[in-house]
């Protein structure tokens, strides 16, 4: 089951010593199409590590694989020592890592208040208890009340999710992952569909947070991933062409090319 | 989930009194009838319920949950014609073996989703439909007479009509007061959450299967119990109890009265029933006028009763 | 050796059987995503259509072939009419639906022709026994049975696999949207299939008819073990439904006539014939549960979209 060994021998990409999450050789296809190619990453503790890469770069699907809802053909991942390729996302969770979806995925039916006191419930002893009123759980409230404040919708508390608007949702998946008081956040695209006066609260919160949990950020919005990450890797059909700090990443030429006809190789030029 | 509206809780409160007075109603113009009849129905009621425990508010689409009635039939009937009549024997043997077999069936079921597990839920209970029509000790198809109701021990005596009433209704209503509870509990809120966004709550932290399964378990337990009472009821249990057909009335019962609300199976199994009875005493083929009714009511009914009277207040 | 011989045939037979009814399933859910639980219905309809029709013409081969136009014509009615409002919609809702239409059918079935069933006698040149191995004699109707279902099956496999309608049936069932962006007419479409499987159910029931009892509610019987083998055989895939479908018949059949013999040299004459029928019965849904630990998307699953 749970394996503490020693890291893999690094393979690629930038080694760092001791990181919190290693990423080895990940591959994952989908019939002919290989999604994920020969992956490997390392992510040291406390950094904001972004993961950039034009359209069907296969991020999202990297991101599922680190998290556990999709499983690699081959390959591992390892999370401060332990070996979690094979583990399901809910020990993955339990193990202090955390996920915000690309595509809003939250409970719907449900107040914004309900989803973090959830996610805080999950992580404070198990739900096996069929007689007293959950919702009047005090601490549980409190900490949904916490986690709606740091990211600005305490005042929403109450609300329903669908009636929330985009920007909102996009707060409210960021709380939801908080309130499991993670070691490791993976953001997939927390700026999608954002304005501009909401993205920029978003990369204020971030800027925020760096400091408190280690961060991986998959983002389009290049302003904000050369503003914020401490290193950046660039995902292209799978494969990682490029990883380092964000001034290497701006000069280097295959960056570049990947990105030549993309709306986002003018900040690159920058 | 939100507070019901008033006007939910007012039919609800005019229901439960309604059914609280029906035996002085029944005693009062001498209509026996209503009396059996309402047995019937409120304990039909309670089966309704506790599918509607995993359908609206866990998600689980079970097709397969008549089983429950006839195993909890059958314990009562089976332990009676060997002998073993006391009720305090027969109800908790009712209770364990639901238990037992949804726990198994649930674990297997639970490996598929969607329409997989309907599909599965249907055949296991049309097994187990089989397995009770092949016991030629117990009567096979043509079932199982029941010479003497369960005895508790002159606490309460089943053989009286009006006595039997009152412990059907007593289970109903502390079955929907138990259903109520737990929706609202750590484990209750899991669950509609996995109805909800499964994928989402596995991200958080909670193990999908373990808490369905459970959910699975407590519901076929209820079922059971209305399967012990059911055998009392008619003096007889039958495999027919547990046809697949059976399964699909107590799905209707569910839809029909609001999935998901807390006493839309009461009122769906009250208004199912009762119509079902009108009907057959117009015409003989009232499943001629059922059947394309349940196909208008999927198409434009949305929410069923509660749901109608949701939109009201 | 004879007993076993026409045994394993015979479970070949229902086998095939089953998978007619299983691909008439698996087509509709596969394209149209339609779970039609009336499907057994159709199956019933097939069964006494032939019957009335043998009875009208007094000819076996032109009553079944009646019968099987019928029964599709009743598919394609009933598409048009009801079913393909049920497109699109929740699984559930049209699991009630068609629930729904099962009682009306089996109740209209009752009014037209009596609670009682019908009987399907057998022409005397079907009735023979034909000598397929030297001194192994077998029904010639089962054979019949068993050639025309394997005649069916191969023609459904190269009309799915080889012409331009197949081909079109199973760019439907992989994306419903670029098949009407394409500007074929999705909807004949969709009839055209569903009347397939129709006929398919039909030709089972009106081929099974002579042998069982056309009754009320045969449709919902079998209907259960065509869930079965679909689930067994895996998930949109023809090919394991028919694999599955023979697995199934073979079981079914060898189990209820060889598991009592097998169970009184084991255990006691008595808990022998007690257990012998209750074990026979759950025989497929043990196999289905043994397949569900073991393989949960079904034993031969079609490629995944």
């Amino acid at each position: 089951m749970l394996k503490r060994m020693s890291n893999p021998p690094h393979s690629g990409g930038c080694p760092v010593a001791d990181p919190l999450l290693r990423v080895d050789k990940l591959v994952r296809r989908f019939g002919g199409v290989v999604a994920t190619d020969h992956v490997s990453l390392d992510v040291a503790n406390g950094e904001l590590h972004a993961i950039i890469g034009p359209n069907g770069a296969g991020k999202t699907t990297l991101i599922s694989q680190l998290t556990g809802h999709l499983a690699p053909n081959s390959g591992s991942v390892w999370l401060a020592g332990r070996d979690i390729t094979n583990l399901p996302a809910y020990r993955r969770s339990a193990l202090g890592l955390a996920r915000s979806f690309q595509i809003t995925s939250l409970l719907k039916d449900f107040t914004a208040a309900d989803n973090v006191a959830l996610a805080a419930q999950a992580h404070s002893g198990h739900s096996f208890r069929f007689l007293a009123d959950a919702r009047r759980e005090a601490p549980l409230r409190r900490a949904a009340r916490a986690a709606l404040e740091r990211v600005g919708l305490a005042v929403r508390a109450e609300v329903l999710v669908s009636k929330l608007s985009h920007g909102e949702q996009r707060e409210l998946e960021l709380a939801v992952a908080l309130a499991t008081k993670p070691r490791l956040l993976l953001l997939d695209e927390p700026m999608a569909g954002l304005g501009a006066t909401e993205s920029a609260r978003m990369v204020k919160l971030l800027s925020e947070l760096r400091h408190e949990v280690t961060i991986v950020l998959v983002e389009h919005d290049m302003e904000a991933v050369f503003a914020l990450a401490d290193r950046i890797s660039v995902l292209v059909y799978g494969r990682v062409i490029a990883s380092g700090v964000p001034s290497d990443i701006r000069r280097n030429e295959e960056v570049k090319r990947a990105y030549l006809g993309d709306q986002h190789v003018a900040t690159l030029h920058g | 989930m939100k507070r019901p509206p008033n006007v939910q809780n007012l039919v609800a409160a005019l229901v439960v009194a309604g059914l609280l007075l029906l035996p002085i109603y029944s005693l009062l113009t001498g209509n026996v009838f209503a009396l059996t009849l309402f047995t019937r129905i409120v304990i039909l009621a309670l089966a309704a319920c506790s599918l509607n425990l995993i359908m609206g508010y866990g998600g689980m689409m079970s097709f397969g949950h008549a089983a429950y009635l006839g195993i909890g039939g059958y314990a009562v009937g089976i332990l009676a014609h060997e002998g073993i009549g006391s009720g305090f024997a027969q109800f908790p043997a009712a209770l364990a073996a639901s238990a037992i077999y949804a726990l198994v069936i649930g674990a297997l079921s639970l490996r598929t989703r969607g329409v997989y597990f309907i599909m599965i839920t249907l055949a296991f209970a049309q097994m187990a439909y089989y397995v009770a029509s092949g016991l030629a000790r117990y009567g096979g198809d043509d079932g199982l007479t029941i010479y003497k109701r369960s005895d508790f021990a002159g606490l309460i005596n089943l053989s009286n009509r009006v006595q039997f009433y009152y412990l059907c209704l007593a289970c109903l209503l502390g079955t929907v007061v138990l259903i109520w509870r737990i929706v609202n509990s750590r484990f209750g809120l899991v669950v509609q959450g996995l109805r909800s966004n499964e994928q989402r709550m596995q991200a958080i932290g909670f193990p999908a299967k373990r808490y369905k399964l459970v959910c699975f378990v407590i519901a076929g337990t209820m079922c059971g119990l209305a399967g012990a009472l059911l055998a009392n009821n008619t003096d007889f249990v039958s495999p027919a109890m547990m046809y697949w057909t059976r399964s699909g009335d107590l799905m209707v019962m569910v839809i029909l009265g609001g999935m998901g609300s807390l006493f839309g199976p009461v009122i769906g199994a009250v208004v199912y029933l009762v119509l079902e009875e009108l009907l057959s005493q117009v015409t003989e083929y009232w499943a001629l006028i059922m059947g394309p009714l349940l196909l208008l009511i999927v198409l434009f009914g949305r929410g069923g009763i509660m749901g109608l009277l949701a939109s009201r207040s | 050796m004879l007993l076993v011989v026409e045994q394993i045939l015979n479970g070949l037979q229902f086998g095939l059987l089953l998978f007619l009814l299983a691909a008439g399933l698996t087509l509709v859910f596969g394209i149209m995503d339609l779970v039609n639980l009336a499907h057994g219905s159709l199956y019933m309809m097939g069964a006494y259509f032939a019957a009335t029709f043998v009875a009208w013409t007094g000819s076996f081969v032109l009553g079944a072939l009646l019968a099987l136009g019928a029964t599709l014509m009743l598919g394609i009615v009933l598409e048009y009419t009801a079913l393909r409002h049920l497109y699109g919609r929740d699984h559930l809702d049209h699991v009630l639906a068609t629930f729904g239409l099962i009682l009306f059918f089996n109740e209209a079935v009752r009014l037209i022709w009596g609670p009682a069933g019908l009987a399907l006698p057998l022409p005397s040149w079907l009735s023979v026994p034909v000598q397929i191995f030297p001194g192994i004699y077998y029904p010639a109707y089962r054979l019949a049975i068993i050639v025309v279902a394997l005649a069916v099956a191969l023609l459904l496999y190269l009309g799915v696999m080889r012409t331009r309608v197949g081909m079109l049936i199973r760019a439907g069932a992989s994306n419903r949207e670029m098949i009407g962006a394409l500007g074929i007419n999705i909807k004949l479409l969709y009839t055209l299939v569903f009347g397939l499987g129709a006929a398919l159910a039909g030709l089972a029931g009106l081929m099974q008819a002579p042998i069982l009892t056309v009754q009320i509610g045969m449709g919902e019987n079998i209907l259960i073990l065509a869930f079965v083998v679909i689930v067994i055989g895996g998930i949109g895939s023809i090919r394991g439904a028919f694999l599955a479908a023979i697995f199934v018949g073979l079981i079914d059949t060898l189990g209820r006539a060889f598991l009592p013999d097998l169970l009184r040299q084991v255990l006691s004459s008595a808990a022998a014939s007690t257990a012998a029928p209750a074990l026979s019965s759950m025989l497929i849904y043990l196999l289905m549960a043994i397949v569900l630990v073991v393989r949960p998307e079904g034993l031969f699953p079609a490629v995944r979209r």
